[in-house]
């Protein structure tokens, strides 16, 4: 079986957002970047098939500048065989499915996670699922593969699903599809010498553009409210905040 | 400029976000169309006039109750060309956004997510999308002719002026390759309140110091019709299930009114529910960083807050 993980090159989760350049930037100065939590779990998840099922591949993709390949070189580590980096910054999330799902046609599973934690579309997986014609299942919390049958759960709103599907499949995953895995150190070793494909292309997709960017306004301080003085509280949200 | 709003149903019900979705189409002008998919009552249909004039086609099938992406997207990519709908609106919910993603490509369409407040429309179509985890916004510019925008919650006011509703029977044409994901079985907690429907919410976080101790949340909850949350680590521990982790990686919420008991406030989860209306944090540890996003707090000891709290709200009513 082949598998392809689509990874995001994001920002570390406590990473303070700021902009630069009259707010028309990202600045990354002291960013840590990390792989996408949820395209993480789906590495991870992917890497424990190769275990169970045998003779299967799994190859990463990014779409990315050349910024992006400690990143990658990281997904390898943790137990990808080979990587594609589409050398272009990821302009809009149509520009990646569409450079993704050409490189995509040949793989039976391609995994990724449910949402980026950058722009959060959640809706790359669902544009490659479209390009290809290929069904879309998200976001997925199990996953097993019976012949080619792929038997999943999803989460639908305060509940799940259990929900079948045939290969070739694209799926968004979160937690808990399986652990985070952390390189060892041979992982890490072997992970320099595998191949890595640079694909030139084409950025000039750019027909959504980004503008400026804006920070949420600060809050006013708290109102503290002494815990023998509860009804005080009631009394404030029915009064000023005018949320009960 | 004409809207097309696709209504999330469940169960028969359709979701208040959907309305919301509604809201936003009449409150952009011009004329309103929204599409439902499988078993909804007329009754909850004419209800969706609320926000004004509408009309509505109806995919009246059970086969639509638990629609694929596939079924979904091709009858609202025939939709918006029947209607000549210039605009997709969606409510904010992952299976929406795959649907979003899936007709943008049908159309050609740009699509923008999340989007906070009405699109500026002249000289060019302009939106402000919630990005990083609601860290911050951005201003993108769709230039596509159709195009796909989903809200967030809260992204315009609710407004009933009240309308016609008028009922169209749908039948979209599918093949039988868009009915490709077979669902087995469904659990869903009953009587629960979903989060991401919830006006009112109590969250608990590790200072409640076990799965044992989320009795009096409960009562909490119940006494405000709220839903339940908890943070990342209190799932992790599996003191709750995982549908309840509200965070940048869990299940990013906007209710009217969040209430946080014995969270610390780590960025993460703020990030998760900084589109609040009104927050409350009740911590016995002053220094929490909660505190400096919340508009009310309390500092003390939650198992001899909340019950007050509980008891003082069943007061008031």
């Amino acid at each position: 079986m082949k598998i392809l993980v689509c990874i995001s090159h994001v920002p570390d989760t406590t990473s303070k957002i700021k902009f630069v350049d009259e707010n028309t930037k990202f600045d990354t100065t002291g960013v840590q970047f990390i792989i996408g939590p949820y395209d993480d779990y789906a590495l991870a998840r992917a890497v424990e098939l190769k275990e169970s099922i045998g003779s299967t591949t799994i190859t990463v993709i990014n779409v990315g500048l050349k910024e992006t390949e400690p990143v990658i070189r990281k997904a390898l580590a943790i137990g990808a065989d080979d990587a594609i980096r589409i050398n272009s910054a990821p302009i809009n999330s149509y520009f990646v499915a569409s450079k993704i799902a050409e490189q995509a046609k040949d793989f039976d599973l391609i995994m990724m996670g449910r949402e980026s934690i950058d722009y959060n579309g959640g809706v790359v997986h669902s544009m490659v699922a479209e390009i290809l014609g290929f069904p879309i299942v998200s976001p997925v919390m199990k996953l097993d593969i019976e012949g080619s049958v792929v038997k999943m759960t999803r989460e639908i709103d305060g509940g799940q699903e259990i929900v079948e599907a045939q290969l070739p499949l694209v799926v968004g995953c979160q937690e808990p599809i399986a652990e985070w895995k952390i390189p060892n150190m041979r992982g890490i070793m072997s992970a320099r010498t595998k191949p890595l494909k640079v694909v030139e292309v084409n950025s000039d997709d750019d027909f959504m553009e980004s503008l400026k960017y804006e920070l949420p306004p600060t809050k006013g301080a708290v109102q503290l409210i002494s815990p023998d003085n509860i009804s005080e509280l009631v009394s404030k949200l029915r009064n000023e905040a005018k949320v009960l | 400029m004409s809207q097309l709003v696709f209504l999330e149903s469940q169960e028969g019900k359709i979701k208040s976000t959907s309305l919301e979705a509604v809201a936003f189409a009449h409150a952009m002008g011009g004329q309103v169309t929204a599409i439902a998919m499988g078993s909804v009552s007329t009754t909850e249909l004419e209800a969706v006039g609320k926000y004004g004039d509408i009309k509505i086609l109806h995919a009246n099938d059970s086969k639509f109750d638990k629609p694929t992406v596939a079924v979904c997207s091709n009858a609202i990519e025939q939709a918006m060309r029947a209607e000549k709908a210039d605009v997709l609106i969606l409510s904010n919910s992952s299976f929406v956004a795959l649907l979003g993603a899936s007709v943008a490509v049908k159309l050609k369409a740009n699509i923008a997510l999340n989007v906070v407040e009405l699109p500026k429309t002249s000289p060019s179509f302009k939106v402000k999308q919630s990005v990083f985890s609601g860290k911050a916004y951005v201003w993108v510019e769709m230039k596509s002719e159709k195009k796909v925008i989903s809200i967030k919650k809260n992204a315009v006011e609710l407004k009933e002026s009240g309308g016609k509703v008028t009922l169209v029977a749908f039948n979209p044409t599918l093949k039988e390759k868009d009915f490709n994901i077979k669902v087995i079985s469904g659990t869903k907690a009953t009587g629960e309140i979903s989060l991401s429907d919830a006006s009112i919410i109590v969250s608990g976080g590790r200072g409640m110091k076990g799965a044992e101790n989320w009795g009096i949340l409960e009562e909490l909850a119940k006494s405000l019709n709220a839903a339940t949350g908890c943070s990342k680590p209190v799932s992790d521990l599996g003191w709750r299930p995982h549908h309840e982790h509200v965070g940048q990686t869990g299940i990013k919420v906007a209710p009217q009114l969040y209430i946080a008991v014995g969270i610390s406030g780590a960025i993460q989860h703020i990030a998760g529910v900084n589109a609040s209306k009104c927050i409350v944090v009740i911590n016995s540890d002053p220094e929490a960083p909660f505190f400096k996003v919340a508009d009310f707090g309390v500092v003390g000891d939650a198992f001899d807050i909340v019950p007050k709290l509980t008891a003082a709200i069943k007061n008031m009513k």
